[in-house]
């Protein structure tokens, strides 16, 4: 395959970027979408040019690391995969494709196509874990009795990535989808509902603090999630966040 | 917890937000259902408009509400469109938003700003000269006017082509911002099904007879 490339390119986060236009041949349809990019980069260190710089980590889609804003969506044009999952076969010979990186404020740009998302690391911190201390007689969670739809709406908000592809698609750049599921996999479980109230109050506040935008419902966040998490978390997250404060 | 905290909250603004519409939509009910017996009988029309024109609690208290909602509504989507809007201040040289959310979902702010035209237009058309009516000129109480009044507004074509446009953009907002205000308000997902189906058909009727109210006069009048 020939493709044309339009990529991203930013030396920091200070300096100004812009669109560089490239041509790469002999790309297989079976290759990843980021093993077309290592192509690239080997052309590039083998013409003595500076590689393009892109996160990634599993090549499995679990880790949540990959991001890149393809072709104007998160992930590129397949829905429920990651940008590491999506294959060269999706595109045309001929094809120009458009990368960028996931763009917000909160997600401030590192060097060409990665970016900080860091941003989400300290909202988990804020409260997206359990004050359990697991040494020594925890009792064994599977002794207490779950009802099955708690338990699979649970692990459904669990399968969260935190990749930011809900911010990064969100016309608002808002951050309720990832934060709604950390707050639901959570509360939706006994363990979770001791510090359920306190968990809500500090997570939403300090996704404020972060400046990530409101959410209007477009459900633009649960299309491209490449898991698959639901905008009723976001419900979700309201009526627990109205109910620990009045 | 403060109530004022949980105004500054990003929750709490979308929680207003939906509050607000919810009451707007009582309020578009309201007129929608004393609007539509102007096309059944005068004498209706006329005794609702004169209780509704007259009555101290709808004047004093309901009506300074209603105004207060309004400009509340738009304030505040104003606002969040520009916080929105300032949380990416690099945008995308692609994005294909289309994709993945309909076109009224992301363009709230311009359905919004059609609709404020068309009540900036509509208090021109009754609001002030009823104002004017009653407390400038202090004209004396006339219970049979109401009607007559309605119907000579629609005999104008460029009015009434304008209240169609508007009401389609607002059956645009409502599509939306209806069903979406029941999510923010953190309505749980087993009733997501019949509010849509409802919304469905609340946006396109309400406006719809609006609309026809409008072209009925123009076309009888």
């Amino acid at each position: 395959m020939k493709l044309f490339l339009k990529i991203w390119r930013q030396n920091n986060n200070k300096s100004k970027g812009k669109i560089v236009k490239y041509q790469i041949n002999d790309i297989s349809p079976d290759m990843s979408f980021l093993e077309m990019l290592d192509v690239l980069n080997e052309k590039l260190i083998y013409e003595g040019n500076d590689p393009v710089s892109f996160d990634h980590d599993c090549r499995e889609g679990i880790c949540g690391s990959c991001s890149l804003f393809i072709n104007g969506r998160p992930h590129g044009p397949e829905r429920g995969i990651t940008t590491c999952q999506l294959h060269m076969r999706k595109f045309k010979d001929g094809d120009t494709i458009t990368i960028e990186p996931f763009r917000a404020n909160s997600f401030p740009i590192i060097k060409d196509l990665v970016v900080d998302r860091s941003a989400f690391d300290r909202i988990q911190q804020s409260g997206g874990y359990i004050s359990i201390n697991t040494s020594g007689n925890t009792q064994d969670a599977n002794t207490i009795p779950i009802k099955k739809e708690d338990a699979d709406s649970a692990f459904d908000a669990a399968t969260c990535i935190g990749c930011g592809a809900c911010v990064a698609t969100c016309k608002n750049a808002s951050a309720m989808l990832f934060v709604s599921a950390k707050v639901s996999q959570f509360s939706n479980l006994p363990q979770g509902q001791v510090e359920a109230n306190q968990r809500v109050l500090n997570m939403v506040n300090k996704m404020d603090e972060e400046g990530f935008g409101n959410c209007t419902n477009t459900g633009a966040c649960e299309v491209e999630c490449p898991k698959g998490i639901s905008i009723k978390n976001i419900a979700k997250m309201n009526r627990e966040f109205l109910k620990a404060k009045l | 917890m403060s109530s004022l905290s949980i105004i500054k909250s990003s929750i709490g603004k979308k929680l207003l937000m939906a509050l607000s519409g919810l009451f707007l939509v009582i309020f578009l009910t309201q007129h929608f259902l004393i609007n539509i017996t102007s096309v059944i009988s005068a004498d209706i029309f006329n005794a609702l408009s004169h209780f509704m024109g007259t009555n101290p609690i709808v004047q004093f208290i309901l009506q300074p509400i209603l105004i207060f909602g309004v400009i509340f509504h738009f304030l505040m989507g104003f606002y969040l469109e520009i916080i929105n809007y300032k949380s990416r201040n690099n945008r995308y040289s692609s994005y294909s938003g289309n994709q993945n959310a309909s076109w009224i979902s992301r363009n709230m702010i311009y359905s919004g700003g059609v609709v404020l035209l068309f009540l900036v237009l509509h208090f021109i058309d009754f609001w002030i000269p009823e104002i004017n009516y009653k407390y400038v000129e202090a004209l004396p109480d006339d219970p049979n006017r109401y009607h007559e009044e309605l119907v000579h507004k629609f005999v104008n074509p460029i009015r009434v082509g304008l209240y169609t446009i508007s009401f389609i953009f607002l059956s645009l907002h409502l599509l939306h911002g209806f069903s979406s205000s029941f999510k923010t308000i953190g309505v749980d997902s087993k009733y997501y099904n019949p509010i849509q189906k409802f919304t469905f058909i609340f946006s396109t009727l309400i406006p719809a007879g609006f609309i026809f109210i409008a072209i009925f006069h123009y076309l009888t009048g």
